[in-house]
């Protein structure tokens, strides 16, 4: 109950005229920023950092965080209406949102997105405002063997969503996982896979590769499709929100299945784009519409967002009190808590009751502020894809090269964009699914040093991965998810067996 | 976008300093930015390198020591050879320093990507930053001394060492440290960032680690670990206790533990080829105004930063002897790239 008065503390100290007015300051930016592809969150926080330090610390971290919140908002809007994803997390809201939007359905798929971009971020603030020193010791058991099972679970719960033929999800993956080894190998720091090119050191970005492939690809479909948005005609219904808000409490399973995979992913730290892709996973396998996902269901907005915004906001919870950041974001964040004084830390919770309180009480609120800000634009958004083809499709076609080229302020990189937007019209064409190779892109390598890693450790036993009860079991889930469909039909024989028996003896 | 709304705003604060320039001769020598600066960090974010790179922008903006803003960019790429090259690359161009770590010396030993520190121009060394052997404050072992021993005592690789990266600075002590403990080895198992590695150590998923000053200190004072010796030839100057009842000059040397291992890593900054000397003045100038203030003073406390500042001809031969140090020290453990 302690916490109870240190938070009322906390939503006093964050609701001056000041913080509200920095609040709205950070999620307005931090739209922006999360709509703009390749100015993530992380850059995002880096640039205004430094403007921050004349500012108190707690006012600064709400200003900043806000951004944060702001960005994770703002990622879902182009995934949706264009399929070109702002943020690494929002590339599983596309698999559904964009058909959604097509459908001429794209108000109902940004006020599912943000509204459970909303619930996911709720949940994750409440499980930190209660369960922080219990959380963070838990954080503490995930070594590399942790790790690697928590990638693997990942894998195996995604894998069969692909609806293409089962030898062609394996070479997208495969490709991924071939793309996500170039560059430097951090276990035995030589180089792998770079033929000499120097701009090829620092390996494939996830977010060049990903604006490519959904990005241009998607413009070079519509292109030959016929010069216009599909969904263009969808009518313009205020009432969107209160419409898709009917719907979206059928959906509570799935919202809290999202809510606690998305915690669990940020806390120990796996990131918000692992937790969206394997809450989208999960969701399909599970959801009794599984053969509607893909094809524009609210069920595959509402999986990934939550998810994706629980990790994102349990994230901060390991930075504050281990001191590890759970994401880029939260690394940056890292960086600009020790400039302004404070260590973070263990301690920050005894020594900076003020401040961590403070920041507690700005993820209510910034959440709310956020919820509201988005969702009155809602019909602002949709309204976009009215806007002639020809008119916005050279600009997307220019906000991608900027968002490719400020990834790493590389040229370079404009032109890798460029070869990815060709390679996913052609994924297109031959029906090769896109999302396995993403995804081994995105994890493919955190996959291979925490299984290298855990190698070392053991001293090459594969026992190391059921050598204690939380990672056998993660592991245990991991080859359950696997061989579910083969589990699946085997159970169905056997269920089928004797009801043929029976149904042969009566003829 | 917002990153073109700075540099317009600068641009027109530059506009407006030439008129006062043009109005009032300056004297002869002086240069000045006349473009915003690029801070290069040849790694990736939340590292020692990139805050302190950060730090620094921040008490730029926050003292005013620049008419232009500085901007932070990391190049992390191929341990940090993405960075590197660039500066390389910019021949001449004023409006580009790097800030470097050890990679400076082991990424072109180690990978055997092409350049040399001789390939920049040195600007100056801001600090040196310090090596402590960490164990989690629960094993049993009081000492440096200890530790070793009982590696001598143990299976052939049964203590586990964490690292940043590989073939970087925490692998060659670690290898140094093995020369003691012949014929018995450690696994050195390499992770992302210092910062994990703290982690890692503190969840006992490795035995020891060679963490830096600042990236474990929030672990030291929570009581998880615990510091064993210092790779430095004398004791740490801050006295001021950061636990409860120890201060980072009671940590002991390696040397006095009879362990005759040091490394220090370079927080130093890098110009671009062939630039002038006016320009090179500048830069010593302006971190010169920066070591100055107080939050600089009390950044280096936080870190238990070597406060050994030097530029000129002072700094290049340092540097000559870290490049040879880390040459023998890489070819001894066989670390050099094949050609």
């Amino acid at each position: 109950m302690e916490d109870i008065g240190s938070l009322m503390g906390g939503f006093a100290v964050a609701l001056s005229w000041y913080n509200v007015f920095l609040m709205m300051i950070g999620i307005l930016l931090g739209v922006i920023i999360g709509v703009l592809p390749g100015l993530g969150g992380a850059n995002g926080v880096a640039i205004l950092l430094p403007l921050t330090f004349s500012m108190p610390p707690t006012s600064a971290i709400i200003m900043l965080s806000c951004i944060y919140w702001g960005a994770l908002f703002g990622g879902a809007i182009t995934s949706i209406l264009f399929n070109i994803p702002g943020e690494p997390w929002s590339v599983a809201t596309t698999f559904d949102g964009h058909p959604m939007a097509q459908k001429g359905r794209a108000d109902e798929a940004l006020t599912a997105a943000f509204t459970s971009s909303f619930v996911g971020a709720l949940f994750a603030v409440i499980v930190i405002t209660f369960l922080a020193p219990l959380v963070a010791k838990f954080a503490l058991r995930f070594g590399p063997a942790e790790f690697f099972a928590v990638q693997f679970l990942t894998f195996a719960s995604f894998i069969g969503m692909g609806r293409g033929s089962a030898p062609k999800t394996i070479a997208s993956m495969c490709l991924g996982f071939a793309l996500a080894a170039v560059g430097l190998d951090s276990v035995t720091g030589q180089l792998r896979m770079t033929f000499g090119f120097t701009e090829l050191l620092k390996g494939f970005g996830f977010l060049i590769a990903v604006i490519g492939l959904f990005g241009i690809g998607e413009m070079l479909n519509s292109m030959e499709e016929g010069l216009e948005f599909k969904g263009a005609d969808g009518k313009l219904r205020l009432n969107a929100v209160l419409r898709t808000w009917a719907q979206l409490p059928r959906y509570w399973f799935t919202s809290l299945r999202s809510c606690l995979i998305g915690c669990w992913m940020g806390i120990t730290p796996g990131g918000a784009t692992p937790a969206s892709f394997m809450s989208y996973g999960l969701a399909k396998r599970f959801s009794k519409q599984g053969d509607a996902f893909g094809k524009g269901t609210i069920e595959g907005v509402v999986a990934p967002e939550t998810a994706a915004h629980a990790a994102g906001t349990s994230a901060l919870l390991p930075m504050l009190t281990l001191g590890i950041p759970g994401s880029p974001t939260a690394a940056v964040l890292l960086g600009g808590l020790l400039i302004w004084g404070l260590q973070p830390g263990p301690l920050l919770f005894v020594e900076q009751k003020d401040f961590v309180w403070g920041l507690i009480a700005s993820m209510y609120l910034g959440n709310i502020a956020g919820l509201i800000v988005v969702l009155t634009c809602v019909p602002l958004f949709a309204a976009i894809l009215r806007v002639p083809f020809s008119i916005i499709a050279p600009a997307i076609m220019v906000i991608c090269a900027v968002g490719a080229y400020t990834v790493n302020n590389a040229m370079f990189d404009v032109w890798v964009m460029v070869v990815f937007g060709v390679i996913g019209y052609t994924f297109n064409k031959l029906g090769y699914p896109l999302a396995p190779m993403v995804l081994a892109l995105v994890l493919g390598d955190q996959a291979e040093s925490s299984f290298r890693q855990a190698m070392l450790i053991s001293q090459g036993s594969l026992t190391i991965f059921f050598s204690n009860v939380l990672v056998a079991s993660i592991m245990s889930l991991g080859l359950l998810m696997l061989f579910w469909p083969l589990i699946g039909s085997l159970l169905g024989a056997i269920r089928s067996a004797p009801r043929n028996v029976a149904g042969a003896a009566e003829q | 976008m917002l990153r073109y709304a700075t540099s317009g705003l600068a641009s027109a604060s530059a506009a407006l300093g030439l008129l006062v320039a043009v109005a009032l001769p300056a004297p002869a020598q002086a240069w000045e930015p006349t473009k915003p600066v690029e801070f290069i960090v040849p790694a990736g974010t939340g590292g020692g390198a990139d805050q302190m790179a950060r730090f620094v922008q921040g008490v730029v903006a926050k003292h005013n020591l620049m008419k232009q803003p500085m901007v932070v960019i990391n190049k992390p790429g191929g341990a940090g050879a993405e960075g590197f090259l660039e500066i390389k690359g910019a021949n001449k161009d004023p409006h580009k320093i790097a800030i470097t770590l050890s990679n400076l010396f082991t990424t072109p030993l180690g990978t055997g990507v092409p350049f040399n520190w001789k390939d920049l121009t040195p600007i100056g060394m801001l600090a040196l930053d310090q090596f402590i052997l960490w164990v989690n404050s629960e094993a049993e072992f009081k000492s440096a001394k200890d530790y070793l021993d009982a590696i001598k005592a143990g299976d052939d690789r049964k203590f586990k060492m964490g690292g940043t990266g590989s073939k970087q600075e925490d692998q060659i002590i670690t290898v140094a440290l093995e020369r003691l403990t012949t014929p018995k080895k450690m696994t050195y198992v390499p992770f992302k960032g210092g910062g994990d590695v703290a982690v890692q150590l503190v969840g006992k998923h490795i035995d020891s680690s060679v963490n830096n000053p600042i990236e474990a200190v929030a672990q030291w004072r929570a009581g998880s670990l615990r510091p064993l010796c210092l790779f430095d030839a004398k004791r740490s100057t801050y006295h001021e206790k950061v636990t409860k009842n120890m201060s980072w000059s009671d940590i002991p040397t390696c040397k006095e533990a009879g362990i005759n291992v040091e490394y220090q890593m370079l927080r130093g900054v890098f110009g671009t080829p062939g630039m002038s000397k006016e320009q090179v003045a500048f830069y010593v100038d302006l971190f010169r105004k920066v070591a100055a203030t107080e939050d600089w003073k009390d950044y280096m406390e936080k870190g238990a930063y070597n406060q050994t500042m030097m530029s000129g001809d002072e700094f290049v031969s340092w540097l000559e002897g870290a490049e040879k140090t880390h040459r023998d020290l890489m070819a001894e453990a066989g670390f050099l790239a094949k050609r």
